[in-house]
């Protein structure tokens, strides 16, 4: 895409979110809030499995850590709420460098592992510490309103807040992955022997990489606070890490636009599955992971790419049939 | 004293039945180099239709065979039908895939069957047997057999017959096998029917100590995964070993360990694979991994 194409596509693009909580009532804002809240994770997570190639089953784990922080911060602490947001993800980018330090020197399979086992436990953790969590109870948080000098409703002000957070936070992944960083981590992930004859430091790459990812992650638990108002740890089960992996393979591994996509996906898709059945969403979690990998491993963001490499094909096709209608004789002297 | 016996024994138990989760990961691991994320949800999955023929008047012992036979084949579908087409790419997409399979089983149970959670029969009696003054239950005792019986019949199937010879080849060298004639596909889905068919009898074995519903198996895999890692990835031996550490130490931090209680139990095998991986990677049995340029 030519850069002119790309800002006219940006600027569209912003234009159609800004525009969305004054054209739809109140709880499809929303619903709009909490895509903006998953992309921000959903992106962190991409940056970890799209772009190093690792694998982290755990960033509820993550998303839950930054959402508890700002919670607690908030309720126990009165600290002004847009300060709570570069907390949770400072402090999940710490866990995440102190968690990332052991397992990311080994094999990609044992950071699944273990960050399966965090995602699982972590739940468990939340309701041990009940003292300070609430335990099961959860905490109920007082949602950021509008100041008075804005003429706009509570619900589209929190959309507007989180969209600019969200934005920024693209705006600096885009960044980063264009920048030495992304080059480095892109290198370790096509090859590590390579890249680090290269004079790329692995490990340090990698855990930074996994520190990012959760600090985006928390990031996005932070804003979750904001756009529920309510923190519990039903919310932080498996199924919110399953959610974001399936959001990054349908969005398109390593690619920052499919953040946005998949956090559509995995905002409206429940709401309707659960309509037929409870169990539907979980169905199409899986069926579309597997399907994805079977048929479209680029994702939903590499579709254009594939179509325009298919129609390619397809010409290239008729022309070699147009080819073979020549005489036999003259085909054998191509051979 | 006596208190510190039954909770060994019972962590053996309880061991027994992760390490035959582990043998499972461990088999299809060392065939096709793939960690499989999804074998908790298989054997959960075999749990329930175990749960089903039993309720459908089948008497316990056949219904677990019958299932443990069906998870065998389904098994065998699984590898043919979709793993295969993933075999040898990275191995991101296949965590991806065996992900995929994990919610999609998971979520597939929930609707066959239901969320809510149910009473399993035990295939033992609930008598204990005291023996110089510790109570042992029967059941603990019978699981510890079940898996001592299994371990030998693989024993035997791996070392002493022709088939076992040829999936040991496929394992280690897959196209040097396929040129001496050995069918390294059907050794790969041999090796998947038999993980599924050691998930469903641990799934059998475990569903009457914990309750049987579509998250029977989660916590249950990471106990596995834990003895897998401490025994070594592709080490069976080590599989063995590392769930019974696993389940004692995990008894008896439970028990003796105030702050962990019941609750907390889950951190036991994370804090395990977290040491296995800082001190030894390769686990107790298994082979180092050495990388060259």
């Amino acid at each position: 895409m030519s850069p002119r194409k790309r800002a006219l596509l940006i600027a569209g693009l912003a234009a159609v979110a800004v525009a969305i909580p004054f054209l739809f009532g109140p709880y499809r804002v929303g619903q709009f809030t909490l895509v903006l809240v998953y992309a921000v994770a959903v992106l962190g997570l991409n940056l970890l499995v799209g772009y190093s190639g690792q694998i982290s089953l755990g960033h509820g784990a993550f998303f839950a850590l930054g959402a508890y922080t700002a919670a607690l911060l908030i309720e126990k602490a009165s600290v002004p709420y847009l300060l709570t947001v570069p907390a949770a993800g400072a402090l999940c980018f710490a866990a995440g460098f102190l968690f990332g330090v052991p397992a990311l020197r080994l094999h990609g399979l044992y950071l699944a592992l273990v960050t399966l086992g965090l995602a699982i436990a972590l739940p468990q953790l939340i309701k041990r510490f009940d003292g300070l969590t609430e335990g099961t109870q959860g905490l109920t948080v007082e949602q950021p309103t509008a100041p008075g000098w804005l003429p706009i409703a509570d619900d589209q002000f929190l959309y507007l807040l989180c969209l600019a957070v969200t934005a920024l936070m693209f705006l600096f992944a885009w960044n980063m992955m264009r920048g030495q960083l992304g080059r480095a981590v892109k290198a370790v992930r096509d090859g590590e022997i390579a890249a680090s004859t290269l004079g790329v430091n692995l490990a340090a790459t990698k855990t930074l990489v996994f520190a990012v990812s959760a600090g985006y992650a928390g990031v996005g638990g932070a804003l979750y606070v904001f756009a529920i108002g309510f923190v519990a740890p039903e919310a932080f089960t498996l199924t919110i890490s399953f959610a974001f992996l399936a959001a990054i393979v349908v969005g398109g591994l390593a690619t920052i636009s499919g953040a946005l996509f998949g956090a559509l996906f995995i905002e409206f898709v429940p709401v309707y599955a659960s309509d037929v059945n409870v169990a539907l969403t979980g169905v199409i979690y899986g069926g579309v992971l597997i399907a994805f990998m079977w048929v479209l491993p680029e994702g939903a963001a590499g579709l254009p790419r594939r179509l325009r490499g298919l129609a390619a094909r397809r010409r290239e096709r008729e022309e070699a049939e147009t080819a073979t209608e020549r005489p036999l004789t003259q085909r054998e002297g191509v051979a | 004293m006596e208190r510190f016996i039954q909770v060994l024994v019972d962590g053996i138990a309880t061991g027994s039945i992760y390490a035959a989760m582990a043998l499972a990961l461990v088999l299809i691991f060392r065939s096709t180099g793939v960690v499989n994320f999804a074998q908790g949800e298989m054997a959960m999955f075999s749990t329930f239709v175990a749960w089903g023929l039993y309720e459908a008047g089948v008497p316990l012992v056949l219904a677990a065979l019958t299932t443990i036979g069906l998870s065998f084949l389904a098994g065998m579908v699984i590898e043919r039908v979709l793993i295969r087409h993933f075999e040898g790419g990275e191995v991101l997409t296949l965590v991806i895939v065996t992900l995929g399979l994990f919610i999609l089983l998971n979520s597939l149970a929930g609707w066959i069957w239901g969320f809510g959670n149910r009473g399993f029969p035990s295939l033992f009696s609930e008598e204990a047997i005291t023996l110089g003054g510790v109570q042992l239950s029967v059941e603990s005792l019978g699981i510890v057999a079940v898996l001592l019986g299994v371990v030998g019949l693989l024993f035997l199937l791996f070392q002493r017959t022709k088939v076992g010879l040829a999936m040991r080849a496929a394992a280690l060298n897959p196209g040097s096998s396929a040129l001496v004639g050995v069918r390294v596909g059907h050794m790969l889905m041999l090796g998947w029917g038999l993980a599924a068919a050691l998930g469903a009898l641990a799934g059998v074995l475990v569903a009457p100590r914990l309750f049987l519903d579509v998250n029977l198996m989660g916590a249950v895999l990471i106990y596995a995964f834990a003895a897998a890692a401490l025994g070594g990835f592709d080490s069976a031996i080590g599989a063995v070993v590392g769930g019974w550490v696993i389940g004692v130490s995990e008894n008896l931090a439970g028990t003796y360990v105030d702050f962990i209680g019941a609750d907390l139990k889950i951190l036991v095998p994370l804090g395990i694979i977290f040491v296995v991986l800082l001190v030894r990677p390769s686990g107790l049995f298994g082979t180092r991994e050495v990388a060259r340029a």
